[in-house]
């Protein structure tokens, strides 16, 4: 199990941030991804590897008028 | 008819002659008063206390509007103001976005001060020709065009009985008939409406630019509250402004090299990052019609449901493939390299009167694709474009059409109304012969569209007294707030923005707040305290925009690299600096980004007392339809059970089982409109407002705006109780 964005979410082997962030349905452009407190820029989501136990914060920002 | 025709039938029935200046630090120092009973005209002067206190835009709009009325004056009555105002920073083309006019007038939704903006040129000239604000009061007789020539000094008020209404053929005219060659033709900006202007509640203000690739005269819309309406009302069929050449230097700033700094930057930025975050470029803020539906959020058959697997139909990617032209200026002013205000270059109508006519189409934004579209349960981009251009030509502000249309249909659908009552429109969802029909028919002021012009608050009312309707019912599911409709977003699981669209000073529009992702999928304001705080950031951030002739959209639709670096990335640290530079840069003022908040806590405050002098502005008006906090119906619920139940599960430890779910609405009711109550508490507090929601004399005075006949205003109503 992981935390994101605070609540529990099942973990799988193998999970990157950007896989994550397909799992969640998270479209939205502009995201902050902090894994355990520490900022992941975007061309490294695939690169990322999240761990059992870990805390994501996705932060979606805004847009639009 | 040709234009000299036009022209000759033109009658002159006032002119005024004033001093051509030049701007200082972004001010003209003055505004211009017209009367269009008395054909007067007058040259006031701007105050510091005005400058420092209101500073401009929405704020000059606001002051000069409570000057001109009393407290019982009705958006109709002569007496009504319509003000346009730019804002200092308005018409800099160093940095992004420096082009708005905010129009100020009572509404005739709302019955007190609206603000609506829009992008286009009229701010910019309005300034570059010496005024930093246009202020009309009174009702001609006949309908008149008012000419402001900033090249000699001149101002005249002339009938024009000839030219067209409706906008696309309207500021067609204009522009050629006043500009002298087509070269001149960039120096024009037409302000006009249109023929539904005239016959709904809803009427909008196009304000044109003229894109000289295209070799077209653009519109950009102020579509919220019926500004349109109350400028049809005064018979002004155009404004229409003749502006000297455009130079980046015209504002006189206090420190151009600030501007040029901030500006590079962004335009880089810009340049850089736009293709992989917003594409703002490419297809303007359409890019979130897809991605609200991935989020539940984007409102489909009257915000029962925040998605539809047809959605794809009208997302950004059909747009840009068969629709949207690129190739011209779609920077709505100089200087905005986001450039997001997207064209159809060429649309064959198929209703209407204009059926089979080749026409440009300013749009579809976001918006647009949901109020044309899903909200109606209809998926089809030409319905979309259709729509957005004859809401536009017939100056309709399509968010409160579509809004309407929806609550309409889903009162057609519940047997509240029938044919009888339409006119034989079978208004089911998804009908979109229907919903055209009905906005040609809001146009004509003819039957049915005359009733849903009135927008859906008086709807309300109307359906319950003469059809017998529930008016319970019909309260839950009309999403309006003090009278005007919801822009585009669903709200269900976000009580930080249900009170985003209940406490917004104007009615439920989201250009104060929108909170939905911070609170319902980032998890970042838990408490009333966490919520009611960003209750107070956001609103005060955003209003600044409205002060100052700004967009919005160049602070949050593209960031920088290095953003998620910072402590709150969701503010955009850096732009937000951007902006106080670019500020002291124009006025030569020294202010923090502190500074910035405490400008529109002054004018935020002003305006709830506005809305208190107009007998609204306390908590009963803050109230927001259930269908913005929950499920209103059995069939809501269900959609999306999983969810609720869980709720029911998790928040209120309740098992859900065995239980009918009806019951389980209410069950959820229940705790909802409480959660809603509590978070106007804590907003009210944090505000500095009492348990009713009026600012206290302690914040007026803190802020600078006991003036006299305000404190007057928040004392006589705090007696009254
Ligand atoms: S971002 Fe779009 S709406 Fe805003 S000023 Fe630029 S072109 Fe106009």
């Amino acid at each position: 199990m992981i935390k994101v964005n605070g609540k529990d979410y099942p973990w799988e082997e193998g999970l990157s941030i950007k896989q994550l962030l397909v799992n969640k349905g998270f479209t939205f452009p502009l995201l902050v991804v902090i894994l355990n407190g520490k900022a992941i820029a975007d061309n490294e989501y695939v690169g990322t590897v999240v761990n059992d136990g870990d805390e994501v914060k996705i932060i979606h920002l805004m847009s639009g008028g | 008819m040709n234009r000299l025709e036009m022209k000759t039938a033109h009658k002159l029935v006032g002119t005024f002659n004033y001093q051509l200046g030049q701007l200082e630090k972004g001010y003209a120092n003055r505004t211009l008063y017209i009367n269009l009973s008395t054909n007067g005209f007058a040259e006031k002067p701007v105050t510091e206390l005005m400058k420092q206190k209101f500073i401009g835009g929405r704020g000059f709009g606001l002051k000069l509007l409570w000057d001109g009325i009393q407290g019982h004056t009705q958006w109709n009555d002569p007496e009504n103001e319509l003000i346009i105002s730019p804002g200092p920073i308005g018409g800099i083309t160093q940095y992004p976005g420096a082009g708005k006019s905010y129009v100020v007038a009572l509404s005739p939704l709302t019955q007190s001060a609206m603000d609506s903006n829009a992008g286009g040129h009229f701010g910019p000239f309005l300034k570059f020709s010496g005024w930093d604000a246009l202020e009309i009061q009174g009702k001609a007789e006949r309908d008149v065009i008012v000419f402001i020539d900033g090249t000699k000094g001149t101002v005249t008020i002339e009938e024009a009985p000839l030219e067209a209404v409706n906008s696309h053929i309207l500021v067609e005219q204009l522009t050629d008939m006043y500009a002298e060659s087509e070269a001149d033709k960039g120096t024009i900006s037409v302000v006009a409406a249109g023929e539904a202007a005239e016959h709904t509640l809803i009427g909008l203000l196009n304000f044109s630019f003229y894109d000289a690739r295209r070799k077209a005269v653009r519109v950009k819309q102020a579509g919220r509250g019926g500004m349109g309406t109350v400028f049809r009302d005064k018979h002004i069929k155009a404004l229409v402004i003749k502006s000297p050449k455009v130079r980046g230097d015209l504002n006189n700033p206090a420190d151009m090299s600030a501007l040029k700094k901030a500006g590079q930057k962004i335009h880089e930025e810009i340049r850089t990052l736009d293709d992989s975050q917003c594409r703002m470029r490419k297809v303007g803020t359409a890019h979130l019609t897809q991605i609200m539906n991935d989020y539940d959020l984007l409102p489909v058959r009257n915000y029962k449901f925040g998605s539809h697997p047809e959605a794809t139909k009208i997302a950004d990617d059909v747009f840009l493939a068969k629709y949207f032209h690129l190739n011209g200026h779609d920077e709505c002013w100089y200087g905005c390299s986001l450039a997001c205000a997207k064209v159809v270059k060429s649309f064959q109508l198929k209703t209407g009167p204009y059926q089979g006519k080749e026409v440009l189409v300013d749009g579809p934004e976001y918006e647009t694709t949901s109020a044309a579209g899903s909200v109606l349960g209809i998926f089809d981009p030409e319905f979309v474009i259709e729509t957005n251009f004859y809401c536009d030509t017939y100056g309709v502000d399509a968010l409160s059409f579509g809004t309407a249309t929806a609550f309409v249909m889903e009162c057609y659908e519940n047997g509240v109304i029938d044919d009888r009552v339409t006119g034989g429109l079978k208004l089911n969802f998804g009908n979109a012969e229907a919903a055209l029909e009905l906005l040609h028919r809001m146009a004509k002021g003819e039957g049915f569209g005359k009733m849903a012009g009135l927008g859906i608050r008086r709807m309300k009312k109307l359906f319950a007294e003469q059809y017998g309707a529930n008016p319970d019912f019909l309260q839950d599911i009309g999403m309006e707030v003090k009278g005007l409709e919801f822009s585009e977003y669903v709200t269900k699981e976000s009580l930080a923005q249900q009170g985003g669209y209940g406490l917004a000073n104007k009615g439920a529009q989201h250009d104060e707040a929108w909170l939905i992702f911070m609170d319902m999928v980032n998890h970042e304001i838990p408490t009333f305290e966490d919520k009611a705080e960003a209750l107070f950031y956001y609103p005060m951030f955003r209003t600044w925009f409205s002060l100052n002739g700004l967009c919005k959209l160049p602070w949050n639709d593209i960031v920088p690299a290095d953003n998620h670096l910072t402590a709150e990335p969701a503010k955009v640290p850096e732009h937000v600096h951007n902006y106080v530079e670019i500020y002291n840069g124009v006025t030569g003022a020294n202010i923090d980004d502190k500074g910035l908040i405490s400008q529109s806590e002054v004018v935020y405050n002003f305006q709830r007392v506005f809305n208190v002098r107009m007998g609204f502005g306390t908590r009963e008006y803050d109230q927001v339809p259930y269908r913005a906090v929950g499920p209103v119906t059995v069939e809501e619920y269900e959609s999306r059970q999983d969810r609720y139940d869980a709720q029911l599960k998790d928040i209120l430890n309740l098992d859900p089982e065995g239980k009918t779910t009806a019951e389980k609405v209410q069950i959820l009711r229940n705790y909802r409109e409480e959660q809603y109550r509590k978070l106007c508490d804590a907003v009210y507090l944090r505000r500095g407002w009492d348990a009713n929601g009026i600012p206290t004399i302690k914040t007026l005075e803190r802020l600078g705006i006991d003036f006299p006949e305000v404190a007057a205003v928040v004392k006589k109503k705090m007696t009254q109780g």
